[in-house]
């Protein structure tokens, strides 16, 4: 089995520097891109090859570089920006990529700006990342000093800058829009769409953001081809995808493994089975942002298809397991409290709805849930759904509610009727 | 008036910058570093620096979770609630650490050391529970490791 984005990382060991990783082909890539293919044709390869976007919400990579105007009278400066802003709570795998083969996303990063002809790449890395942080800037500055980046790069009249921005820590940074608005020193705040940020991102020009992971497919789509690249998937889609587990599993962890890996497999053979002692009642399949997949769904090929068809979302690729000795309810708190904390304060309805919603459901938890309380929180689930609200964020916060209501109504309403948690002494 | 050392190294971070006002979070992340914190005083000085209002200025150091706009202890104890971290135990290691620092969350320990900040998942659920301090990032937590973790800040002070 081909593991092309993680091949060079050796877990709890120092990076390929830039000489080991041209050793094994790293840059051959770019070297590739540049003297064989004109910048459409990039995309037109990536549209091809059926890449779809890794951040969560799984758009064609390649569909949303083509909006790029192109040509002499595009506007300039261009802006790629990748978003590294991870912050999807029990999410880990773009770390595991910045951290273990920086250069890689470096290379992919000047091939997918030589694509959209940008002039400026900007890796939007979250706060508390410092070791990827120190990992990037020494691969940026070594990719300067070998001619990958800066001015006229290997001699092919394109040039490109590229600078890291930290954030100083906000999960609205995740949404492209409000991205754009921090990198422009705003507050970080969803833009209206459209226009869309490949015709007026960045300072209001053309600009394309894309997740860390998808960036690192990139460079391995160039090398070996479309073909090549369906092949390592087991679905229509195509690539391998980085899973990860965490919690009561006996080996939590991260596996790149082909798109459209059954979750049994995942859960039962790489992450090892539940602990003893522990049962597992349900998972998140994609961050904190996904709806419950509970055992009826173990055999679901985790993918961008398949996982929408049992009412959830692939999201981020990483999951959240839910034992028998963790209150659901609590679990549904969690999950909320960040949300509401972490709503930009934008829109009504998520600002004042995500607050009200957790506080019902701590109301539940501690025993002082009241009768008709399940009702509001449907109701709300309904009133923060897509279209009501801004941006994706509320939407997203009230998945793991509608869906815990649904899988653990009975214990919700044992909460209620008994006037406490049962998981409680 | 911000320091001879402040003012260079803001500038080298934003001299790329399309206008001066779009490094005000690269500036606040300087001013932080040498400060600890982002006092009124320091909101001003920065708005002055880039040809911003205060107003501006402080809209994004509220905005924005990991600028303090109050003053913190010497290292600050970045501990996980989220998600994973919570299955896995996050209370507990949260707990301790309020009983060895005598705080609550936010709060800041009497010797001035250390404040214990709860914050959104640090992106390290397999090795949950986690913790970051100083831009150190502690990994599967339990009540000796944290235990040794302070006593080696300590040690080092």
């Amino acid at each position: 089995m081909e593991t092309p984005l993680t091949r060079n990382i050796r877990p709890d060991s120092e990076p390929f520097g830039l000489k080991e990783y041209e050793k094994v082909d790293g840059y051959r890539a770019l070297k590739k891109a540049i003297a064989d293919y004109k910048p459409e044709e990039i995309t037109n390869l990536v549209k091809d090859s059926t890449l779809m976007g890794r951040g969560g919400a799984g758009f064609l990579t390649g569909l949303k570089w083509s909006f790029v105007p192109m040509g002499p009278d595009a506007p300039h400066p261009k802006y790629f920006v990748v978003n590294a802003d991870e912050m999807e709570p029990g999410t880990f795998k773009d770390r595991i990529l910045m951290e273990g083969d920086p250069n890689q996303l470096i290379e992919g990063i000047v091939i997918c700006s030589y694509a959209v002809q940008a002039d400026i790449a900007y890796i939007f890395l979250r706060a508390d990342y410092d070791l990827a942080e120190r990992r990037l800037a020494k691969a940026i500055s070594e990719a300067y000093a070998a001619g990958y980046l800066g001015k006229n790069i290997l001699g092919s009249g394109y040039s490109l800058e590229l600078y890291i921005h930290t954030s100083a820590g906000r999960y609205i940074c995740g949404e492209e829009t409000a991205l754009l608005n921090s990198l422009e020193g705003k507050r970080a705040i969803p833009r209206a769409k459209p226009p869309f940020p490949q015709l007026s991102g960045l300072f209001g020009l053309p600009t394309v953001v894309d997740n860390v992971e998808t960036v690192c497919n990139v460079p391995h789509i160039v090398a070996n081809g479309v073909q090549w690249y369906k092949a390592l998937s087991k679905t229509d889609i195509g690539g391998t995808k980085i899973y990860g587990v965490s919690g009561r599993v006996k080996k939590p962890g991260w596996w790149e493994l082909p798109m459209g890996t059954p979750m049994r497999e995942l859960l039962e053979v790489h992450a090892g089975g539940m602990l003893p002692g522990y049962t597992f009642r349900g998972a998140l399949p994609g961050g904190a942002s996904t709806d419950f997949m509970v055992s009826q769904h173990l055999d679901t090929p985790l993918d961008f298809a398949s996982v929408p068809k049992v009412g959830s979302r692939m999201g981020t690729g990483t999951m959240i397991v839910l034992d028998d000795k963790r209150c659901p309810v609590a679990f549904v708190l969690n999950l909320l409290t960040f949300f509401a904390h972490e709503s930009c304060g934008w829109c009504t309805p998520c600002r004042e709805g995500l607050p009200w919603t957790a506080r019902i459901v701590r109301a539940i938890e501690r025993g002082e849930g009241e009768e008709g309380d399940l009702a509001i929180l449907e109701e709300q689930t309904r009133g923060l759904a897509p279209g009501r609200t801004f941006c994706a964020l509320a939407p997203g916060a009230v998945e793991p509610l509608q869906s815990g209501l649904k899988y653990f109504r009975e214990d919700f309403e044992r909460h209620i009727r008994e006037k406490r948690c049962p998981w409680r002494e | 008036m911000l320091s001879e050392a402040e003012r260079t190294e803001i500038e080298s971070q934003i001299e790329h910058a399309r206008t001066r006002s779009s490094g005000v979070i690269e500036a606040l992340r300087v001013v932080q570093k040498h400060r600890g914190w982002i006092s009124d005083e320091a909101v001003r000085e920065i708005a002055e620096f880039l040809g911003m209002t205060s107003d501006e200025v402080d809209s994004v150091a509220t905005f924005y979770n990991r600028i303090f706009r109050k003053p913190v202890g010497k290292h600050v104890i970045h501990v996980c609630d989220s998600i994973s971290c919570w299955v896995m135990g996050s209370e507990s290691v949260k707990q301790l650490l309020a009983r060895k620092l005598a705080v609550s969350d936010g709060g800041t320990s009497a010797d001035g050391m250390f404040t214990l900040l709860p914050v959104d998942c640090l992106g390290a659920c397999h090795k949950a529970p986690v913790m970051l301090i100083d831009g150190e990032l502690y990994e599967e937590l339990s009540d000796e490791r944290i235990e040794k973790i302070l006593n080696e800040i300590r040690a080092k002070e």
